[in-house]
């Protein structure tokens, strides 16, 4: 196997002086449960776990970088590509920094399609968390059960952007095109066809003795390590803190509609997937409340120096061919300053840090991923355990590897 | 909350703060000098509820300011409406900033990543090496006179042609 090499010298160290009868086992960097290119590196004594590494930084991009030369609404395709599990939720974050900075009002459709695609993109990342840790666990039924609905939320966002994974959704101003007719049928028919599924899935996964054995009491994690850790998001929840970002910091119309925040106990593997679990129906309800609600009008801002026009009218008028020019040759400008907003995405607190300096693109972009946060805890959560349950520990942290080397 | 924070680190911290920094930001934000960090971290965190270290990074200035660097740390306090502080720390190139790991256990990550891609080093850190780029990486990305275009390194095809497999686990 290929390691770095003052990584493979350490880890060369440390085998040389494992004590008697003690073993160091590689998990990852490519391992199946693993979901994505990280390593664990666990000496292990018996099944006993007695202390573990992460080593991460395989997948690996540096799009920090890449967004100081990008310019705000192409930033927007290396957002797809972090938490690659739930993709619209990360562009929103991103429009919504921008837009922020721009002071730009964007009409009330676009918020609503905004947010019900957010809880549609939470429900797609729950749904692959909750289901690939049956299959770590050696339950596939439920996966496959719920994934006839994730691949219908699939085909809604294949339609209304063109793209099934790197959707880059919306652009600064608006969208890049309106919803197609059937849109609020299509995702009524969703909502119809998940709620009982989820209600299966907790009967057979869930409420399963096995599963229940494997994860109650698993990679608990007190409220006040969580927090000490940057835990956020469901992880955070499932410690028995009621932090919501959508709650405590609203954004879009998150404060108009109706949503609890369900919290957990001890913060074990159990909890977590429970937290998911109550987070999917409530999303349901979040998009139930908008579905019917989306008003009519246009569906982007009048912007038009940083939107761009329409197609057909920039062959055939002055105007939109200039600011069709202009965008595209220089950008958009955004005033200088600084500026973090955060957002609620699947697995916490998804914050850009934006430094302007009024150019085409910022002066520096940063990413406050919430994986990058919670995952350094792993050593501290699976420390004294067996080794089997460091994979459903890790299952239920929901580790992205793209979010968290970014 | 503003106007207590102020007032309180002013007290106390007089010798540690510096000039308020012109910046255009919606956050409410204090500089200090690197020394100060620690002690104003956990006394913020003690006093005030800002509890949460919600964000940890570096800004390089190269030619705009200086001094050249700056790190950045994002408090939140949850109990008082989730209220967020940014507390500045202007570093030159080669000057070390105290870690703060002693204080938010959640700083270990974060600094390792600054070191990474920026090269400040932070003093008393408990395991300061790279944490996204390999090892034997020469250069630190996220400076402003790294280059965008170019080659890049070939480092890699070195290790994936002598591979490090220790003999005697052979």
């Amino acid at each position: 196997m290929v390691m770095y090499e003052k990584t493979a010298e350490h880890f060369g160290q440390k085998y040389q002086n494992l004590p008697e009868g003690h073993l160091l086992v590689n998990l990852g960097p490519s391992h199946p449960a693993t979901h994505g290119i990280l390593q664990n590196v666990i000496q292990i004594d018996g099944e006993r776990v007695v202390e573990s590494e992460s080593v991460i930084g395989y997948v690996h991009r540096c799009f920090e970088k890449l967004g100081e030369r990008y310019d705000y609404n192409q930033f927007l395709v290396c957002t797809d590509r972090m938490n690659y599990v739930s993709p619209p939720l990360n562009n929103i974050g991103w429009i919504l920094t921008a837009e922020k900075m721009m002071q730009i009002q964007v009409p009330e459709r676009v918020t609503y399609v905004r947010m019900i695609i957010s809880e549609l993109s939470r429900i797609m990342d729950h749904i692959i968390c909750n289901g690939i840790m049956g299959v770590d666990l050696g339950a596939f039924s439920g996966l496959l059960h719920l994934f006839h609905h994730r691949e219908n939320i699939y085909q809604v966002l294949e339609k209304l952007t063109g793209a099934r994974l790197t959707t880059s959704f919306c652009r600064v101003g608006g969208m890049e095109r309106d919803i197609y007719p059937d849109f609020q049928k299509e995702v009524k028919m969703i909502l119809r066809g998940l709620a009982p599924a989820l209600d299966e899935f907790h009967e057979l996964l869930i409420r399963n003795k096995i599963f229940n054995d494997r994860t109650k009491g698993i990679g608990g994690i007190s409220a006040d390590d969580a927090i000490a850790y940057g835990f956020s998001g469901p992880n955070l929840r499932a410690a028995g803190v009621d932090w919501d970002v959508r709650k405590d910091d609203p954004y879009m119309f998150y404060d108009k509609v109706d949503f609890d925040i369900p919290i957990g106990d001890d913060g074990s593997a159990l909890d977590r997937t429970l937290v998911r679990m109550e987070e999917m129906r409530q999303s349901m309800r979040i998009i139930e409340q908008l579905v019917d609600g989306i008003p009519e009008g246009a569906y982007h801002a009048d912007v038009p120096h940083s939107f761009l026009p329409p197609k057909d009218r920039v062959y055939h008028n002055m105007e939109e061919l200039i600011y069709h020019f202009k965008i595209i040759m220089h950008g958009i400008k955004v005033p200088p300053g600084e500026y973090y907003h955060a957002t609620e995405a699947a697995n916490g607190e998804l914050g850009f840090y934006v430094v302007s300096e009024g150019e085409k693109s910022p002066w520096r972009v940063h990413v406050r991923r919430p994986c990058f946060w919670y995952y350094q805890s792993f050593p501290q959560l699976v420390k004294g355990g067996l080794i089997a349950d460091t994979i459903a520990t890790m299952s239920s942290l929901n580790v992205i590897a793209g979010e968290l080397d970014c | 909350m503003k106007e207590s924070v102020l007032s309180q680190l002013n007290e106390n911290f007089p010798n540690f703060l510096l000039p308020e920094a012109k910046v255009n930001t919606n956050l409410f934000h204090v500089s200090l000098k690197p020394e100060g960090i620690v002690p104003v971290v956990k006394h913020l965190k003690e006093n005030f509820g800002f509890t949460f270290l919600n964000d940890l990074t570096a800004i390089d200035w190269l030619g705009k300011k200086s001094p050249r660097f700056e790190v950045v740390y994002l408090l939140k306090a949850p109990k008082s409406q989730h209220f967020r502080m940014q507390l500045r720390v202007p570093v030159e190139e080669g000057e070390a900033v105290p870690s703060i790991t002693s204080v938010f256990v959640g700083a270990n990550w974060p600094e390792r990543e600054v070191f990474d891609l920026f090269g400040i080093s932070f003093a008393n850190h408990p395991k300061l090496e790279r944490i996204l780029m390999p090892d034997n990486f020469v250069g630190y990305p996220l400076r402003k006179d790294y280059p965008l275009e170019g080659p890049g390194q070939d480092y890699l095809i070195e290790d994936l042609l002598t591979l490090h497999i220790q003999e005697d686990i052979v």
